[in-house]
């Protein structure tokens, strides 16, 4: 079983069929008992950095998952899910994350350069940096949906795939059992299908 | 780099997509799930539902429909239509809409904007506008595009995008129907007044159209139609291929 963690942003409902489409069993929850005895967990998120790391720490999940990732067991974040694996952002502030991934979230605005639209919202190709099992799936140029406005920076580590937007953005970060897509694979049709369903197969 | 975006807009009304008047006259019609799967198979970047029932058992069966595409179809799905108030956001978004567009309700309360863009972030709410020329001037229209409220449209656009709006969809009542091609100048004096997204609708006819759209106006992200995908005058495969192969960049499937 899958567990998707509800602390409580954003709307679950998509990432759970996307799930259950494939076959695999998912569940919405944000009880830590669940979360233990899933054999995988996602952490969504969408919206502001600060305002999900702090609910994330009010309901405690926080450190169920930074538990289970030390435990070893597949942890994939999405979107915000993802930026929040990384050790700080600077979206509104500075504001700690989970610090599973070692690196910083930074705006566009400022790096990419200016008459590009901020937030990336679209299909972009995803330019692949090292071979990672989350990608077995993924061929040469094929597309995933963005939306954000901050990304991963000073992650040279975990990187594994980027995108082409002015400049390369994080689009993939993995360190061992802890991986992240700052896209929407739940979005992303075939692609996005294919990256959830590598994720299922990921040895524990 | 980023793709521009191609997508098929569908209006729902008694739970059956309303494909227009064909060419025998009669009202068309179809079911959302199955056309949503096969455009999503043909390669459509993002779905577009707008609800036009007025009725409450339609309002449901509207939300029925999301579910079920929402369901088995993965790709960004909008949703328009009947978007009055902040619990209309919450009741699509629940459905498994990635993003809400709000017009009429938006132009009677602009607040809608602010207060759902501060609720579930910008990239969330999509202006829609109806526009049409008044004595040389672009105006809003409310209604479905049959009451001329009077406001400048340039004016209203930028006003909702600094009230949070993250993306606007024009909507030329000029050009629509007309299949004539997009409404360039509409387009072009939009893209130059907003730096969020900018989906293109109203008066594609066929496949032309598309790669003068995306040519003529750079800064557009998306061209959005109806029944010429409806009724297979232009196929979405054919219409991606063309404009790559235009220099355009596309998401090919």
């Amino acid at each position: 079983m899958i567990a998707i963690v509800d602390y409580g942003v954003g709307n679950l409902f998509s990432l759970r069929c996307s799930l259950e489409s494939l076959g695999l069993k998912a569940e919405v929850s944000s009880v830590p008992d669940v979360i233990r005895n899933a054999d995988r967990v996602i952490l969504p998120g969408v919206g502001a950095f600060g305002d999900a790391a702090d609910k994330l720490r009010e309901t405690g999940l926080d450190q169920v998952v930074i538990e289970q990732a030390e435990a070893g067991k597949p942890l994939l974040g999405i979107c915000l899910g993802m930026q929040l694996l990384f050790d700080k952002s600077y979206e509104f502030g500075e504001h700690a994350g989970l610090g599973l991934l070692h690196g910083q979230v930074i705006p566009m605005q400022g790096t990419i350069p200016a008459g590009l639209k901020i937030p990336q919202m679209g299909w972009n190709a995803l330019l692949v940096k090292r071979s990672h099992p989350l990608l077995k799936n993924v061929r040469e140029g094929d597309c995933v949906y963005f939306v954000h406005s901050y990304y991963a920076s000073d992650c040279e580590d975990s990187l594994v795939a980027t995108t082409e937007y002015g400049i390369e953005l994080t689009a993939v970060a993995a360190n061992g059992n802890v991986m992240g897509c700052q896209f929407h694979p739940e979005k992303s049709g075939k692609v996005g299908l294919g990256i959830l369903s590598a994720f299922a197969e990921i040895k524990t | 780099m980023i793709t521009k975006r191609i997508i098929p807009c569908l209006d729902v009304r008694n739970g059956r997509v309303v494909k227009g008047v064909n060419f025998e006259g009669l009202n068309d019609v179809a079911d959302p799930v199955r056309l949503a799967a096969q455009y999503s198979a043909e390669g459509a970047d993002e779905l577009v539902f707008y609800d036009i029932t007025a009725t409450y058992e339609g309002r449901t069966l509207f939300t029925d429909v999301l579910r079920s595409v929402a369901e088995q179809i993965f790709i960004p799905m909008t949703v328009g239509g009947g978007i009055n108030t902040v619990e209309d956001f919450d009741r699509v978004l629940k459905c498994g809409a990635d993003k809400v567009s709000v017009n009429s309700g938006a132009i009677r309360n602009p607040g809608l904007i602010s207060e759902a863009a501060i609720k579930y972030g910008s990239q969330c709410v999509v202006l829609s506008a109806d526009v049409k020329r008044v004595d040389g001037v672009f105006r809003v229209f409310s209604h479905g595009g049959r009451i001329d409220t009077g406001m400048e449209a340039l004016e209203w656009i930028r006003q909702g995008v600094s009230l949070g709006a993250g993306e606007v969809v024009v909507n030329s009542i000029d050009t629509d129907g007309v299949k004539q091609g997009f409404d360039l100048k509409m387009l072009n004096a939009v893209t130059s007044i907003v730096d969020v997204p900018v989906i293109a609708s109203g008066g594609a006819g066929e496949i032309r159209d598309f790669v003068t759209l995306f040519t003529e106006v750079p800064d557009v992200d998306a061209g959005l139609a109806a029944s010429i995908f409806h009724f297979q005058e232009v196929k979405i495969p054919d219409l991606k291929e063309v404009l790559h192969r235009s220099g355009i960049n596309m998401r090919i499937v």
